[in-house]
Formats: C-alpha cells, sequence, structure tokens
C-alpha cells in the first residue's frame, strides 16, 4: 500500500528532522531508498532542485517523492505526513508544555539529539562527495575528471568566503549554477 | 483566516535559501508592517523550533497562525506556507525525468552532485563550529558521524534514526550519573 508507506516513511522523517533543513536530508535519503522510490542520484539531483527553489528542502523532496511514486495524491500525503510533526509540537507547545522545553532532562535528551545530527549531516555531506567525486577516481585512475570537479568547486566555494566583495562568499544557489557549468564544460565538452 | 493564509503563501513563494532566510522576511511582515507577533514572540518560537522537529519556517507559520486564530488559524498559515514550493516541486517533477535525458543536462547534474555534496558536509562543519565545545558533544558527534559515514560506504543495517536515539539515551544517562553523584556529595555534606 504506497499511500501508507509515503505517510509512514514521511512522518518518520517528520519526527527526527531536529536542527533545520538540512538534518532531514540524511533520514529523506534512508527511508526513500530503503524503499526503493527514487535512486541515490535522482535524490541528489533533486536536492540541487530543492535548494533552488523556494521552500524548505524536507517539503520539496517530499512533494517530490510523492508525485514519483503516486502522482498528485501521493505527493499530498507525503508533504502532509512530514510537516505534520511539526505543525502539532508547536501547537502543544505553545497550549501546555512551554516549560517542558526547559527541563534539565528534556535538554539533556536535546544535547544528545543534536551533537548526532550535526555527525550524521557531515558523514551524509562526505559519502555523497565520496561517491560523486571520490569514487570514480578510486575504481578507475583513468577517470580523475569528477575529482578535479570536486576539488575546482571546493577551492571556489571555500575561496570566495576570502573574497572581500563577496562578504560571505558565495550563496548555495550561486554555487550549484557554478557546478552546472563546470559539469557541462568538464563532463560534456572535454 | 484568509489573509494569513494569503501572507504565508507570499512568505513561501518567495523564499529561497531555507528556514533562516524566512525568518527575515517574517519578522518584515509579521512583525513590523501587520504586528501580528512581537518581536520576542518570534525570538523565542525560533528558540523552540531549533530544538523541535521540522523546517523553522512550518514552525514559524504554524506558531503566527495559532497566536492570531487558533488551529485553524494555524492550519492556514501552514499550508499556505507550504503550497507554493508544492506546486512548483510537482510541476517540476512532471518533466524533470524527461530534461535529465537530455545529454549536456545530464553533465551539467554530474557537476550538481559534487556541489551539493559540498553544500552538505560544509553544513555539517560550520554546524560543529557553532555547536558548544562540551567533551560529551564533541564524542557523541565524533560517533554518529563515523557510524553514519561506515553505514553508509558498507551498506550496513543501521537506521539514522537508531543512533539519534542512541545520542539521546547516552546524553540523558550521562546527565542522569552526573546528577546522582552531585546528590550524593550535597548530602555528605
Amino acid at each position: 500500500m504506497i499511500w501508507l508507506d509515503l505517510f509512514v516513511g514521511f512522518l518518520k522523517v517528520g519526527c527526527f528532522s531536529f536542527g533545520g533543513a538540512y538534518a532531514a536530508i540524511p533520514l529523506i535519503r534512508e527511508v526513500v531508498l530503503s524503499y526503493g522510490w527514487v535512486t541515490e542520484e535522482m535524490l541528489t539531483d533533486m536536492i540541487a532542485v530543492s535548494e533552488s527553489t523556494p521552500g524548505p528542502i524536507m517539503v520539496n523532496l517530499a512533494t517530490y517523492v510523492g508525485t514519483s511514486q503516486a502522482g498528485i495524491p501521493g505527493a499530498v500525503i507525503a508533504t502532509l505526513a512530514s510537516i505534520l510533526p511539526a505543525f502539532l509540537i508547536i501547537l502543544l507547545v505553545m497550549a501546555v508544555m512551554k516549560r517542558t522545553l526547559d527541563n534539565r532532562y528534556v535538554q539533556a535528551v536535546m544535547r544528545g539529539l543534536q551533537s548526532c545530527v550535526i555527525g550524521i549531516i557531515t558523514a551524509v555531506g562526505c559519502y555523497m562527495l565520496y561517491q560523486n567525486a571520490l569514487g570514480p577516481a578510486f575504481a578507475g585512475a583513468a577517470d580523475l575528471k569528477p575529482l578535479i570537479v570536486g576539488a575546482l568547486l571546493a577551492v571556489i566555494y571555500f575561496g570566495s568566503r576570502k573574497v572581500k566583495f563577496l562578504k560571505k562568499g558565495l550563496s548555495p544557489i550561486a554555487l550549484i549554477g557554478i557546478s552546472a557549468c563546470v559539469g557541462i564544460v568538464a563532463f560534456g565538452l572535454l | 483566516m484568509l489573509e494569513l493564509f494569503l501572507t504565508f503563501f507570499r512568505i513561501g513563494a518567495f523564499t529561497f535559501g531555507g528556514g533562516y532566510a524566512m525568518i527575515s522576511v517574517i519578522e518584515d511582515i509579521c512583525v513590523e508592517k501587520k504586528k501580528w507577533i512581537t518581536h520576542e514572540d518570534l525570538v523565542n518560537v525560533t528558540v523552540i523550533a531549533e530544538s523541535t522537529p521540522g523546517p523553522v519556517a512550518i514552525n514559524c507559520a504554524t506558531f503566527v497562525g495559532c497566536r492570531r486564530k487558533g488551529i485553524a488559524g494555524a492550519a492556514a498559515a501552514t499550508l499556505g506556507v507550504v503550497l507554493p514550493s508544492f506546486i512548483i516541486i510537482w510541476a517540476i517533477s512532471l518533466f524533470l525525468d524527461r530534461f535529465l535525458e537530455i545529454t549536456w543536462v545530464a553533465s551539467a547534474f554530474r557537476g550538481i552532485r559534487i556541489a551539493v555534496g559540498i553544500l552538505i558536509a560544509d553544513v555539517g562543519v560550520r554546524m560543529f563550529r557553532k555547536m558548544p565545545k562540551e567533551p560529551l558533544r564533541i564524542i557523541l558527534a565524533a560517533c554518529a558521524f563515523a557510524a553514519a559515514l561506515l553505514t553508509s560506504i558498507f551498506a550496513w543495517n543501521i537506521s539514522t534514526i537508531v543512533i539519534l536515539l542512541a545520542g539521546a539515551a547516552v546524553s540523558l544517562a550521562v546527565f542522569l550519573a552526573a546528577e546522582r553523584r552531585g546528590g550524593k556529595a550535597g548530602e555528605k555534606r
């Protein structure tokens, strides 16, 4: 029953996405891959699309996966399931337990969750780099292009923070735009 | 009610760049212009949003809507903020598959995938830098990092949720142990 699977899968994502938009990515990846709804590559492409369109990444990915599996009803179910926990928890916090969040035991649990989320996000980022940039280079020494593209993009992205007139450096959308151009040149033309 | 929905629809449609970009827009519209909530309210809800699951934007919309018109208002504001991205992504998903079959688009996305990896790793590292440097937090973050990475590479069957719950349990256990020791020391005195 795909509707129920979508609902349960994205409800899990919604319940555990502590710590902002990116925190949901490892969970979505896990749920989506374990059901075999979307390939790893497709998901990464979709993360890039979500970065470049308005709205929270989690909602965008839920909508996309839902549509791909069961059309508009699927999209509605997945999206609602992903936002339901956030919605209910805020209502609950406002209604009864404003002080609960200050409770020291709750705080201890939060500290544990937050620390783990940070580690997991970093790991997912590293794994994506490994797969898309390092992996091909290890597999066959002939294909060094992804590695070079990766190094080039990293230099551009982190280097841009040192450039004065850019202040905070390139935005994620700008990096995605540049990476698309680099990709066309490196993988398409060369 | 309609105003709540339309206002958050607009906020949802024009905020690129994630939750925190949205907060500054909500500040501008809901605090400065419409005076629906105060600045302190918004700061509070941001803090709550950080320690509860879900995107900050959703949490804020629910909060403002509930303040104005109760649960129905909360639903109107939340649906309003979600609807634009829902429509946009749905439209994109209709043609994305075919779009990706074009050769130069496929090349572009090979580059983009590497960029996405950089972006996500960077967010993780930046969050780590901002994290208070308590030994337990650092250890937990490092263990979670190792566990998640090894799980991906070797395709182990460890769920992210299990890692999260284990981290929460360890943190709580350490806190309880420290408190008990503190309590006993207090009795002796």
